[in-house]
């Protein structure tokens, strides 16, 4: 082990690779703090840099951008009442409250300082767990991995969205697209009517960068609501106060990171929704529940360590399976497929100095996320008032070129732009974009293994369940298939219940 | 601009009709029952039934949803023209790049989506072209992209 993590050591501490970090810091609080810009659009924008990149240099610029941008996601969310990123959204409202008290120091530096300890803590959950589980999954067959796939976007339509047929139709329509080419089993171009650029498939990556950036500049240029108005004129020291909270709220504390690293974890759910499952959880087992939404701090203790838990969490399923936990890592294993790194539970075994990497890239970032966060904090009223209608036209040429760059073809910029106007009218329409990324991203995966299951069972699908730890993901996919309507009956008779008594 | 979810019931149910017509004409893997129109075959029938689905509920609700309701931006002339020019941006990009050269095409594309978003006039082309040549020279120089010169070809720089 120390061979490796020695080996880890000297790559992460690399001066090139320490400078990337740097560097990506300060773009990700910038973009994470310039509302409209997301976390997942400044991965996006990172990628076709990122493609001139080491490996390693690669996913540091990556991982660190994407832990910043969600803990400066708060500051504009406190200041102007307008979420950075879409994952600090759930305590906007609790934040600006206590702005409005005079106590905005108090909410910046609890998103800071409880960003840091979430994310340290999803990191320690990542560095416990994600080994173990790649030990396991060595013994894995296609049966199991069809399952697994199988019941992660499961996951990402049953559990994380609200709406169950929209979010199926996106699955399937993001698996369908994942069909486009040559890259089936029978090695047969499908879907390409003749078209050689299609032969193999639809780029990921311009899709994303699509999905993520182009349709936010539309909603950008669409968008007719006032400018909102900054009330504070200067904010005091945002560590006054901190331990106390740390003291006060432990529990807090620790379900919140455990929450976002498990939410983060599930295949389709992000940041976004574990920091709203941690705020709504906050207020329930709260002490003092008739405090939440007045300017009270406990859900932005609680919710702000969920987001940035989050984002370690998702990386568990995306390094050992290549399921992605969120869109992020959606990306990333983009990245890694192109960097050589594949994802799977041999990339444990054959080259763990690059995992020990990641982890201690994890590490960094979001200790000196506490240093770079009170900078940002410093020059947010600079930030903030960086005018957006320059910035997104200069995006959007960025992601033209970007797109180009990763094959020098302007037919990605066409997918790019397509994917982005079909994206935002889909979002417009309550249709949930995660499940469509994952179906693209696990497309191929799923009829792979779903094929050469079949072959080997040859066509009986008792097969697919003959082995117990295949069984025992069936068994959990269809629970998770069942779940609506458990939910429902349950409710059903909770509420006769009610009107009985 | 929000549509009746039937309206996507329809789009989609007919998108999935497509495709399982046009899987019949793939060809089938000798001694197996699985080839290539398998999947696509099982998630186009998926599809399908979730476009029917949609209809039937977008149909139940016709009453107090409207087939299509206008967003407030679309009767904002300005804002219209944006949401157009930021699409036609990208499809003038990928026409004339080639031959026009990507300095030309970038600073336009520039100079009309800042007009169109109210940037002040005096700072309209300067920032255009400078912003230009800084995603130019990132990406030409440092990242060694072969953006297109088109009309600057005998002053490559």
């Amino acid at each position: 082990m120390w061979g490796p993590l020695g080996q880890a050591f000297a790559m992460v501490f690399e001066p090139y690779t320490i400078m990337v970090m740097i560097g990506a810091s300060l773009f990700g609080l910038f973009v994470g703090a310039v509302p409209g810009l997301t976390a997942t659009m400044a991965t996006a924008l990172l990628v076709p840099v990122t493609f001139f990149m080491a490996p390693i240099p690669a996913i540091a610029a990556i991982v660190t951008a994407t832990a910043m941008a969600i803990f400066s996601g708060d500051i504009p969310g406190c200041l102007l009442r307008i979420p950075g990123t879409p994952a600090s959204a759930a305590y906007t409202d609790e934040a600006y409250a206590l702005t409005k008290k005079g106590q905005a120091e108090l909410a910046l530096g609890a998103g800071l300082v409880f960003s840091a300890v979430g994310g340290l803590f999803g990191t320690a959950v990542l560095i416990v767990f994600a080994p173990a589980l790649a030990n396991f999954a060595l013994n894995f067959s296609s049966f199991e991995y069809f399952w697994l796939v199988l019941l992660g976007l499961t996951c990402a339509v049953f559990i994380t969205s609200d709406r169950p047929l929209k979010g199926l139709i996106m699955l399937f329509l993001g698996l369908l697209v994942a069909c486009v080419g040559l890259g089936n089993p029978a090695g047969f171009a499908r879907f390409t009517f003749g078209n050689t650029e299609l032969l193999g498939g639809i780029g990921m990556i311009p899709m994303m960068i699509g999905m993520f950036a182009i349709s936010e500049i539309i909603r950008f240029a669409v968008d007719t609501s006032p400018p909102a108005v900054m009330v504070v004129e200067k904010v005091g020291n945002i560590f006054a106060g901190q331990w106390g909270l740390a003291k006060k709220y432990p529990a807090q504390i620790l379900r919140g990171s455990a929450l976002g690293t498990l939410v983060g974890a599930l295949p389709g759910a992000g940041a976004d929704i574990a920091a709203w499952m941690s705020y709504a959880m906050s207020k329930k087992f709260s002490k003092e529940p008739e405090k939440f939404g007045t300017g009270h701090i406990e859900g932005i203790v609680e919710s702000g360590a969920a987001n940035n838990s989050a984002l370690a969490g998702a990386w568990i399923p995306a390094l050992v399976f290549g399921i992605p936990g969120d869109s992020i890592t959606a990306i990333v294993i983009g990245v890694l497929y192109m960097k050589n790194m594949n994802p799977g539970p041999t990339l444990f075994t054959t080259n763990p100095q690059n995992i020990y990497a990641v982890f201690l890239l994890f590490i960094i970032a979001n200790i000196i996320m506490v240093p770079l966060g009170v900078l940002c904090i410093k020059a947010a009223k600079r930030i903030l008032k960086v005018p957006r209608n320059i910035l997104m036209p200069v995006i959007l040429l960025f992601c033209a070129v970007g797109t180009f760059a990763i094959n020098n073809t302007v037919f990605d910029i066409g997918v790019m732009l397509a994917a982005g106007v079909i994206a935002y009218v889909l979002e417009e329409n309550d249709f949930p974009i995660a499940p469509a990324i994952l179906g693209v991203v696990l497309g191929g995966m799923l009829e792979e293994n779903f094929i050469s299951s079949m072959i080997k069972s040859n066509g009986n699908l008792l097969g697919f369940v003959n082995r117990p730890i295949a069984a025992a993901l069936a068994v959990l996919t269809l629970l998770v298939w069942l779940s609506p309507v458990l939910v429902a009956a349950l409710r059903k008779k909770t509420l006769s219940q009610r009107t009985y008594t | 601009m929000k549509f009746n979810d039937a309206i996507f019931g329809v789009v989609l149910a007919a998108l999935s009709a497509a495709i399982l017509i046009h899987i019949q004409a793939f060809p089938k893997t000798p001694g197996q029952n699985v080839g290539p129109a398998l999947f696509p075959g099982i998630l186009a029938a998926g599809l399908g039934i979730g476009g029917v689905m949609l209809i039937a509920r977008g149909w139940a609700v016709r009453a107090s949803v409207p087939w299509l309701a206008l967003a407030q931006w679309t009767r904002s002339p300005r804002h219209v023209l944006a949401c157009l020019l930021v699409i036609g941006s990208l499809v003038f990009y990928i026409l004339v790049a080639n031959k026009l050269g990507f300095l030309p095409t970038a600073t336009i594309i520039l100079v009309a989506l800042f007009a169109v978003l109210r940037v002040p006039l005096r700072w309209n082309l300067p920032v255009a072209v400078i912003a230009s040549l800084v995603i130019h020279f990132a990406f030409y120089k440092m990242l060694k992209v072969p953006l297109p010169w088109g009309v600057l070809k005998d002053h490559i720089w």
